[in-house]
């Protein structure tokens, strides 16, 4: 497929660079020649430099036979009036970053007018996840599919929680919950266990069930769940605000500490709820005597990768429970994890997930449709939600007849409000989502997971 | 540099090689002499030398720009040691250094021989010096893109190493389906062109050796005589316009085949090229004409051939060129230095980098007329930016300097001043003959070994516009901890 990208920066190079390894043909387009050089340097793209608003580049990049234009350029108007031109050239869809709050609520209108098919807003898609983490402590991370129904949830496995030395098969008698452990991560390393697979200290595990039959397990093997009241976050930007405003709607207390103190003026009339204060959200006195320690959750937002780490392991050491650091530089994730801040945020990665499952739906518009798309560890492995429908050709076939790839779990089976975790009795019925766990390989399509036959 | 990854890259060409060497096979076997055995030999030794080198195992993935220069230049060193077995195995050059000369002749696209009867010579022999420069012309790693499956995106740095001009244009996204187009291209233009010359009244063995070398703007030909051996009208002038066609930047072609034909003359290197061609003819013509050599219509004939084959850097001849007036052979000597368009099979410093040496001479002067004043160079209405202009200027000082280096050993040999230069400008510059000794008339084989070493490597620093060959040969560049 043909997409064009317009602004090569953080989300721009993401996209470029995943669009581009699932086989598609990117043009990546920007002003700056310097941002265009690592680009061209390590992705198989096109680069073409220029004003992405012109309309010969535009011709230039081939918008007449491209299929998907986005538009992620600094400026939420320049985005527009892109797609807008694109879309008068001819191409097919366009995707639009949009993040200023103001537009915010006019979104379906504009979405209309300019003819639109998608807009996303990194800062909002973050502090929606920001907010699942706070809400459900435990986990490093919440993925959620089917609608809210099935939740893949990341655990690691601390000394004293009670399965560890345990086998998958143990777990199953021990504890009767209907969970699945569909991926564990260990040394940096993929896999989709079985029965026999035994669970060590330090596992991250990728727990996949019922959002409240998943919780009780948690309790059940011995992490703790209190709920967390009170939150305060570090640096008042854009998924401050969203994330704030997520927060009051949950009734959780949230506490924005920024630097600026216009922007603090600003943050306090658009959250009359919200406890603004002025100051630095790396100064550790003025942390501790807003009682940094009492604190359930700390979230680091500001600007710079850097401070966020820092400031997250200072509240780490201060004994907050749930320590959550927005980072932008991908490359930081690993080394930050590995010095105990599991919680990794990072925005234009949330935004990529996205992305990339509209664009495999697109390519496959035929076939069956995919509702939702998360990427474990760079991508490495994938957990993805299918709905079955009449293009899939083994309806009704009980799992134990079907041969699959190698690299793929067939994790959970939702049936109206049924969530199966199969076994080889089990099979799959048109109009039941699915979702799978894939390692190694990109899945566009339901039929894809059949071993030839 | 990632040493492993570098030798796995290597393997594949190498393999790659090994399979062309099956066609000129075929061409002994139907012609039955005795060369179609040192063929199967060499495809062999060469074959298994690739897979050995593909058992490496690579440690990491790293791929940056030098370690493309490094596969470039590696690869086109092993392709020509390899590439001369056939001529050591059949022995019809016994001397390993004379067979190394050739085949870097042959992927160069030079079309220096050191042999004075190819007539003699076994048809598959022939075939495969005139193949090596038709893999040559394109690149021998672009064929390895267009042929593997998958070319990831670290395949931009030998695609940067490998093809002519200053900054190799992507046509589609990806670079693979990019070096498949380029190919095809280059396909469909030398099939045109054998059915031509088919169509002219050569036999098909001769059409496609001539194609073949023409297309790669080689200049190896089945004649001794060259083209002059045929001595029609209608070949000189399908070759003498296909010579032209060769010379142009494909990107052109292929802006073309998408319905964009004006970008022919929107492009203005391609405006310097063709006006270059034709002003270089109509003055050799003239000096030609007034100096009682030939008639018009013989002369233009004569010039216009011999204008396109050095300025494309093709190197055949249909007539003696050494015995024209200096004027006409100066203006030659002239092309050797300036060469076709970037993005062509030609070889020489092309002329978009004249042109844009051209415009940096303007903006010094404009710089001194008016001290405080902006000026940005630029190439058919957009910018250029300064690191291209930086290295265009180093490019042709590196070039100049490689040049009388080279010329200073040559003249070791003692050879009068014209041969010695003129051998060294046309290896460098990928042509073919020179003046002297080495005209059109003459070969290489009077030079000693250390002059064909020397001339050698300018072949392959010439086709590979030199910095591929420094980034091997630096140290720095080969240190774990490079400082």
């Amino acid at each position: 497929m043909k997409i064009i990208i317009i602004g090569d920066g953080k989300v721009g190079y993401s996209l470029a660079e995943n669009l581009s390894n699932e086989d598609n043909d990117v043009v990546v387009i920007d002003k700056d020649p310097e941002a265009l050089r690592k680009a061209n340097e390590y992705l198989d793209v096109m680069c073409i430099k220029g004003n992405g608003l012109s309309t010969k580049v535009l011709i230039e990049a081939g918008v007449k036979e491209a299929q998907l234009l986005i538009a992620a350029t600094a400026s939420d108007e320049i985005n527009m009036v892109c797609c807008l031109t694109a879309k008068k050239l001819g191409v097919e869809r366009t995707i639009a970053r949009i993040r200023d709050p103001e537009y915010a609520d006019e979104l379906n209108l504009l979405k209309d007018d300019l003819g639109l098919d998608m807009v996303f807003n990194p800062e909002r898609a973050a502090a929606r996840e920001i907010s699942r983490m706070v809400r459900f402590p435990q986990a490093a991370n919440i993925e959620i599919f089917a609608r809210g129904r099935v939740e893949i949830v990341e655990i690691r496995i601390s000394k004293g929680i009670s399965i560890v030395g345990m086998k998958i098969r143990e777990i199953a008698e021990k504890i009767s919950s209907t969970i699945l452990i569909g991926a564990v991560v260990r040394n940096d390393e993929i896999i989709i266990p079985n029965g026999d697979f035994r669970i060590e200290e330090d596992d991250i595990l990728h727990i996949v069930g019922k959002p409240a039959i998943v919780s009780s397990f948690c309790r059940q093997i011995g992490i703790d769940n209190q709920k967390i009241k009170n939150v305060m976050i570090a640096g008042g930007g854009r998924i401050a605000y969203y994330l704030a405003k997520f927060l009051e709607e949950t009734g959780i207390k949230a506490k924005i500490v920024e630097i600026n103190e216009e922007r603090c003026v600003e943050l306090s009339e658009l959250l009359p709820h919200t406890l603004i204060i002025n100051g630095d959200g790396t100064d550790d006195t003025l942390l501790h005597s807003e009682n940094l320690s009492e604190m359930g959750a700390f979230v680091a937002l500001t600007d710079m990768d850097e401070e966020n780490f820092m400031s997250a392991l200072m509240a780490k050491q201060a004994g907050v429970q749930k320590v959550i650091a927005k980072i932008n530089r991908n490359n930081y994730i690993g080394i930050i994890k590995s010095l105990g801040i599991e919680s990794v945020i990072n925005p234009s990665q949330i935004i990529t997930n996205h992305i990339l499952r509209y664009v495999r739906g697109m390519k496959n518009a035929q076939g069956s449709p995919i509702e939702a798309l998360f990427r474990i560890i760079d991508g490495r492995a994938e957990a993805i939600e299918f709905t079955a429908n009449e293009s899939t050709d083994f309806l009704n076939i009980p799992l134990r007849d079907l041969k699959f790839k190698e690299g793929i779990l067939v994790a959970v089976i939702v049936r109206k409000n049924d969530i199966l975790i199969p076994h080889g009795n089990d099979m799959i019925k048109a109009g039941d989502s699915v979702i799978l766990i894939v390692r190694g390989r990109k899945i566009s399509d339901l039929n894809d997971i059949i071993a030839s036959r | 540099m990632n040493i492993r990854l570098i030798i796995k890259n290597l393997s594949i060409v190498i393999c790659i090689e090994a399979l062309c060497m099956l066609f000129p096979f075929l061409i002994a076997l139907i012609y039955g002499q005795n060369d179609a055995m040192a063929f199967l030999l060499s495809a062999l030794i060469t074959f298994c030398a690739g897979l050995l080198m593909l058992t490496t195992k690579v440690k990491t993935n790293n791929f940056y720009t030098r370690d493309g220069f490094a596969v470039v230049a590696l690869s086109w060193i092993f392709v020509s040691v390899f590439g001369s077995l056939p001529f050591l195995l059949s022995g019809t050059i016994p001397s390993p250094v004379n067979a190394f000369f050739e085949t870097v002749s042959g992927f160069s696209t030079t079309g220096a021989t050191i042999l004075d009867n190819v007539e003699t010579l076994p048809r598959g022999i022939i075939f495969w010096r005139s193949f090596t420069q038709w893999m040559g012309g394109m690149g021998v790693l672009v064929l390895t893109a267009a042929v593997l499956p998958s070319a990831g995106a670290s395949f931009y740095h030998v695609l940067k190493a490998e093809s002519p001009g200053p900054n190799p244009e992507k046509l589609v996204p990806k670079i693979g389906q990019t070096a498949k187009i380029l190919y095809s291209i280059y396909i469909v233009l030398t099939s045109f062109l054998v059915i031509l010359l088919l169509i002219a009244g050569m036999p098909l063995y001769d059409a496609l050796v001539h194609a073949f070398a023409t297309a790669g703007t080689g200049g190896f030909s089945s004649k001794t005589l060259s083209i002059g051996a045929y001595g029609s009208v209608f070949i000189d002038v399908i070759i003498t316009v296909f010579m032209f066609l060769f010379g142009i930047n494909f990107t052109l072609y292929y802006h073309t085949l998408k319905g964009n034909f004006r970008s022919f003359f929107k492009n203005e290197e391609f405006r310097f090229y063709i006006g270059l061609v034709f002003a270089s003819i109509i003055a050799i013509t003239l000096n030609l004409v007034l100096n009682g050599f030939y008639s018009f219509g013989e002369g233009l004939r004569h010039s216009a051939f011999q204008v396109n084959s050095i300025i494309s850097t093709t190197g055949y001849s249909t007539t003696d060129f050494n015995l024209w007036p200096v004027f006409s052979k100066f203006i030659l000597v002239m092309l050797m230095f300036i060469g076709p368009s970037a993005g062509s099979t030609g070889g020489s410093v092309k002329c978009i980098r004249f042109l844009l040496l051209f415009k940096i001479i303007k903006r010094e002067l404009a710089k001194i007329i008016h001290p405080r004043v902006v000026h940005t160079v630029m190439i058919a209405g957009k910018a250029v930016d300064e690191t291209t202009l930086w290295g265009t200027m180093a490019f042709f000082f590196i070039y100049i300097i490689i040049f009388v280096i080279s010329s200073l050993i040559v003249a070791l040999d003692g050879k009068d001043l014209i041969s010695s230069v003129t051998a060294v400008i046309t290896s460098i510059g990928n042509i073919g003959p020179g003046l002297g000794i080495i005209g059109p008339m003459g070969n290489y084989s009077g030079f000693s070994d250390l002059s064909k070493i020397v001339l050698s490597f300018c072949m392959i620093a010439g086709r590979l516009e030199i910095m591929p060959l420094l980034v091997l040969f630096s140290p720095a560049a080969w240190k774990r901890a490079s400082i």
